[in-house]
Order: C-alpha cells, then sequence, then structure tokens
C-alpha cells in the first residue's frame, strides 16, 4: 500500500505540492492527471524517494520513504520522467548493472533479466548503445529497469510517451497483466490512457486533488455523459430533426455540429434520450447514417474540472 | 558493500566505454614524460631516481584531475540519471564511495602505466626502489584528494565548465599555499602562525614529505581527512541539491 499524507513541496515560494493525500491498494491502476506543471512529477518524485518532501510523509508498504529509504525503495521500481539511463552503456550492461544494486541474487540475475528483455522485445538491441536507440527502444530499456525486480509497486512517469500506437499497446498490455497483484501508479497527459488501463484516476492542478475518482465515474461528469450523437446522410432535414428532438420531453438541449452533418442532443436531468430519440427516427424515416449514446467525454471533463489551470 | 561495488563497477566501466580514458591516460603520460625528460632533466641530473618525474606531479593533476572530476556528479544531474541512482535501494555513502573509488582507481591505472620510467631508471642505475615506490603512494593519494575536492563541488553543479574551473581554482589555491616562493610572500605581511597554518593544509606539504620517501602517519592521516571530510560534503550537498 502506498499511503501520502498531508505532503506538501515547496521551492522557495513556489508551493508545487499542496498538503496532498491519498492511498493506494494492490489492485489498483492509479492514473495521476493534471496540466503540465500541475506537481505529477514532483508528487512521484517524492513517492519514489528521490525528493524529500517539505512537510507530510510518504509510507511504501509500511515503510516511511524518508526514515526507512532502502526498505521503501527496494519495494519500489520507478521510471523517471523522459527514462533516463547512461547513454554510453548497452541495455544489457545497464540492467546487469540495475540487478546487481538490486541485490538480485546472481543466480537468478540472468533468467530474470532474458524474461524482461522478452517481455518489453529488448533483444534485437541488447548489445548496442543506448544512445544509438530510439526514443521508443529507450523508454522500454527504462521499463524494463522499473520491473526488473517484480516490485510491489511501479511508479510510471509517463511511461508510453514517445511510443508509437503499437508499442503504446503493448505497454498498456503489460501494465494491465502486472495489475492484478500490484500497486501502479502512472501520470500521463494522454487520456485515453486513463480510460486504457487505470482503475482509478486522480486530477490534479496546482498540487493539489480536483477529483478522484473511477474512469468511468469521471466520464459520468461529463456533459455529454447520456448524450445521444445524431448523424443524417444528408444535412437538408436536419432543421426539422433537430426541432422534433428538442420537442422530446427527455432532451434538454441539442447542438448543432455543421461539419459532420449532426446533432447532439443533450439529456435533461436524469432522463435517458436514447429510446425516445431511436423510436421517433425510425417512425419519421430519417436518414440516419449513424446514431450513438455518448458515455462522456475525458477530455471534457478534464478541461471543466481543472479549468484553464495551465500554469 | 555490494551496492558500492555495483557502481564502482557500472562507473569504472564506462570511462573505457568513451574516449574519455584513453584520451586522459595518453595525455596524462604524454605530459608526465615530457616534463620529467625535456622539462627537468632527467638525463642531465645523472641521478638515479625519480625525484623529477614526480615533481611535476601535482601539477599535472591540478590540470588533468578537474577534467576527470567535473563530470562525476555534474553529467548524471544533466542526464537525469541522477534521479536513477537515487531510487534505487542504496545509502548514499554507497554511492558516492562507489563512484569516487571508480575515478580513483582509474586515476591509479594511468598512474601505474608511467612504470616504463621506473624499469628506465633501473635500467641505467640503482634507485632506492623503497623512495620511489613512498612516491608512488604518495602520489596516489594525492591524486584521492584532488579528485575529493573535485567530486565535490561537481555535486554542486550541472555545468561541467563551472565544475572544472572551481575544482582549478580550490586545487590551485590548496597547492600553491605549499610553495615555498607563495609562503615568502605571504610570510611578508601574514603572521607565521598564519603562513605555517596553511601550509600544512597544502598538498603539496605532504607530498613532499612522501616523495622522499618518509611515510609519515601525519601525512596519510592528513589525504584520508581530506578525502573524507570532501565526500562527506559531496553527500551533503547531493541530499540538498540532487533536483535542481
Amino acid at each position: 500500500m502506498i499511503d501520502v499524507q498531508s505532503l506538501t513541496k515547496e521551492y522557495g515560494r513556489l508551493r508545487a505540492v499542496d498538503n496532498l493525500s491519498f492511498r493506494v491498494e494492490p489492485g489498483q491502476v492509479l492514473g495521476f492527471l493534471g496540466p503540465n506543471g500541475a506537481g505529477k512529477t514532483t508528487t512521484m518524485r517524492i513517492v519514489a524517494g528521490f525528493l524529500p518532501p517539505t512537510s507530510g510523509r510518504v509510507l511504501v508498504c509500511g515503510h516511511d520513504i524518508e526514515t526507512q529509504a532502502v526498505a521503501a525503495k527496494r519495494r519500489i521500481g520507478y521510471l523517471p520522467e523522459g527514462a533516463p539511463s547512461y547513454p554510453e552503456m548497452t541495455p544489457r550492461s545497464f540492467l546487469e548493472f540495475i540487478a546487481e544494486a538490486r541485490g538480485m541474487p546472481a543466480a537468478k540475475r540472468r533468467q530474470r533479466l532474458d524474461e524482461v528483455f522478452g517481455l518489453l522485445h529488448l533483444e534485437r538491441v541488447l548489445e548496442q548503445s543506448i544512445d544509438t536507440l530510439s526514443k521508443g527502444y529507450r523508454r522500454r530499456v527504462g521499463l524494463a529497469q522499473a520491473i526488473l525486480h517484480d516490485p510491489e509497486v511501479l511508479i510510471l512517469d509517463e511511461p508510453t510517451d514517445g511510443l508509437d500506437p503499437n508499442q503504446k499497446h503493448e505497454v498498456r498490455e503489460l501494465i494491465g497483466r502486472m495489475a492484478r497483484d500490484k500497486i501502479i501508479v502512472i501520470s500521463t497527459h494522454l487520456l485515453e490512457e486513463v480510460d486504457a488501463v487505470c482503475n482509478r484516476a486522480i486530477i490534479i492542478a496546482h498540487g493539489k486533488i480536483l477529483a478522484d475518482d473511477t474512469p468511468r465515474g469521471l466520464e459520468t461528469r461529463s456533459r455529454f455523459h447520456n448524450a445521444v450523437s445524431v448523424k443524417l446522410t444528408s444535412p437538408d432535414q436536419l432543421a426539422a430533426v433537430r426541432r422534433a428532438i428538442n420537442a422530446l420531453s427527455e432532451v434538454a438541449s441539442t447542438e448543432l455540429d455543421e461539419k459532420n452533418q449532426g446533432l447532439t442532443a443533450f439529456p435533461a436531468p436524469g432522463k435517458l434520450p436514447l429510446a425516445a430519440i431511436n423510436a421517433l427516427a425510425e417512425k419519421e424515416r430519417w436518414p440516419l447514417a449513424e446514431l450513438h449514446l455518448e458515455s462522456g467525454r475525458m477530455d471534457e471533463v478534464f478541461r471543466s474540472i481543472t479549468g484553464g489551470a495551465t500554469a | 558493500m555490494n551496492g558500492v561495488l555495483a557502481v564502482f563497477k557500472r562507473e569504472l566501466k564506462s570511462y573505457f566505454a568513451t574516449p574519455i580514458a584513453y584520451v586522459f591516460i595518453v595525455i596524462f603520460l604524454i605530459a608526465s614524460g615530457f616534463c620529467t625528460f625535456y622539462f627537468l632533466g632527467f638525463y642531465e641530473s645523472g641521478q638515479a631516481d625519480l625525484q623529477a618525474f614526480f615533481y611535476m606531479h601535482p601539477w599535472l593533476y591540478l590540470f588533468l584531475v578537474p577534467a576527470l572530476s567535473m563530470r562525476l556528479w555534474a553529467e548524471e544531474r544533466k542526464s537525469g540519471s541522477i534521479e536513477l541512482l537515487m531510487t534505487l535501494p542504496l545509502e548514499m555513502w554507497q554511492v558516492v564511495a562507489g563512484k569516487f573509488l571508480a575515478v580513483w582507481v582509474f586515476t591509479g591505472i594511468a598512474l601505474a602505466l608511467t612504470f616504463p620510467i621506473w624499469i628506465t631508471v633501473n635500467y641505467l642505475g640503482k634507485p632506492d626502489n623503497g623512495v620511489i615506490f613512498a612516491a608512488y603512494v604518495g602520489s596516489f593519494l594525492m591524486a584521492g584528494a584532488f579528485l575529493a575536492v573535485g567530486a565535490c563541488i561537481s555535486a554542486a553543479t550541472k555545468n561541467q565548465v563551472i565544475a572544472f574551473i572551481l575544482s582549478f581554482i580550490t586545487c590551485f589555491m590548496l597547492l600553491a599555499v605549499g610553495v615555498q616562493l607563495v609562503q615568502q610572500v605571504l610570510s611578508s605581511w601574514a603572521p607565521q602562525w598564519l603562513v605555517d597554518g596553511l601550509a600544512s593544509l597544502s598538498f603539496q606539504t605532504h607530498f613532499d614529505f612522501i616523495s622522499k620517501g618518509v611515510i609519515d602517519l601525519r601525512d596519510l592521516v592528513y589525504f584520508a581527512l581530506l578525502i573524507g571530510a570532501c565526500l562527506y560534503a559531496n553527500a551533503i550537498v547531493l541530499q540538498l541539491k540532487k533536483a535542481d
């Protein structure tokens, strides 16, 4: 378990993290969301034991990250922002160094290294120096380093940054596979990632928690939640369709989307307009191209919660 | 101890994975040879000893060691790998000691590669090999002191050029206060106890004794304390400034 208790970090007069408290239990994949400069990286650095907090404390599996640093760090796998490593080393020698520094017994080392090389598809570049590798490979070397000792806690700062869509998918699958019995905290600015891998999301801005919910829970906060999008094959009837939909008691308002020749109908409080719109469409024989239920838009929730907090 | 060893091995290997090691060793060997034979007249002196060779060591180190120590921490900070290193389950002293020992052993390798001059002097005459051995020990200890000062300064900055210049100046002062010429200038206005005090802090003074073959406990303690104090300061500076 990670237990963060009223954590505060100040850089001079700037308060980067402001009295932050949260707990993460095994099995949770926590997504840390926030605009740039919100305090995500600072929080992760404190939890990983790199930075000392100004006040407050962090317990990792019961060990205080400041007073029992080595015991706590043993349980953590950490991917720092930008996945730093030693550019003159090869992935093999770099990971051998990490294994040795983590005190992994020599007998276990080789087998585990091979396992991790396989998991992250590093076999082809093992003997190449890291500074000749692409950004995607470097990120994967960083991930390999973090999961090498099969830690109870994984802290990953933007784990899929710089990866192509296939690699992103693979890394997310990997995180998903490890998620069952581990505590995973990832920071990201990709909202789709939260949807794809996290079962809990915390949105922070200016060092404070603004929302702490499941990704689904966050989506329900969107005004698009349960809204219905309608697209027609020809725009001629759009005005008539809009009038008809507006007349429904389940619909609070509609918005046109000229470019896509469609509209979105927002539900009246507590209503689900999909069935009514569907029935109407069949009765009136609208030339439908598309009719679907919106689950809620994460980016819109994110914007409304952080409210222009883009410092 | 395993943590120290892991850091030590990684660091030492990385010197040889880059041109740093070869450039340093070649320049050190050429410069020490040049100084010995041309500057100080190794042959002309007609004596079977290595006084001339060791005489120049403090001044060689003054230029070469800051070039080696400047990257020690500054580079880790610049590339961000310090974040990785400091979140491994290692104590701060293990990391500081591992890195320092690596660069010290590396300098030791460069120093050991000057062995042809020892063979030469033994071929030409009958030198006192005990004195030569003592001088090698003294030179190695002095290199350690230079490196420890440089390591501490490197920990305080991200910029290698700044680290080089500050280390150079600090080491220069630590050397200069032990040089007779400087002492004479100082004693014209400073009280004698101050001049003596400064001289006893100098690398030069302690190295001079050892290189004459006198391995005095006080000189060994001096170097050990200086290295220890600098590394302790190094750890504190890192703890305070590791993130910025």
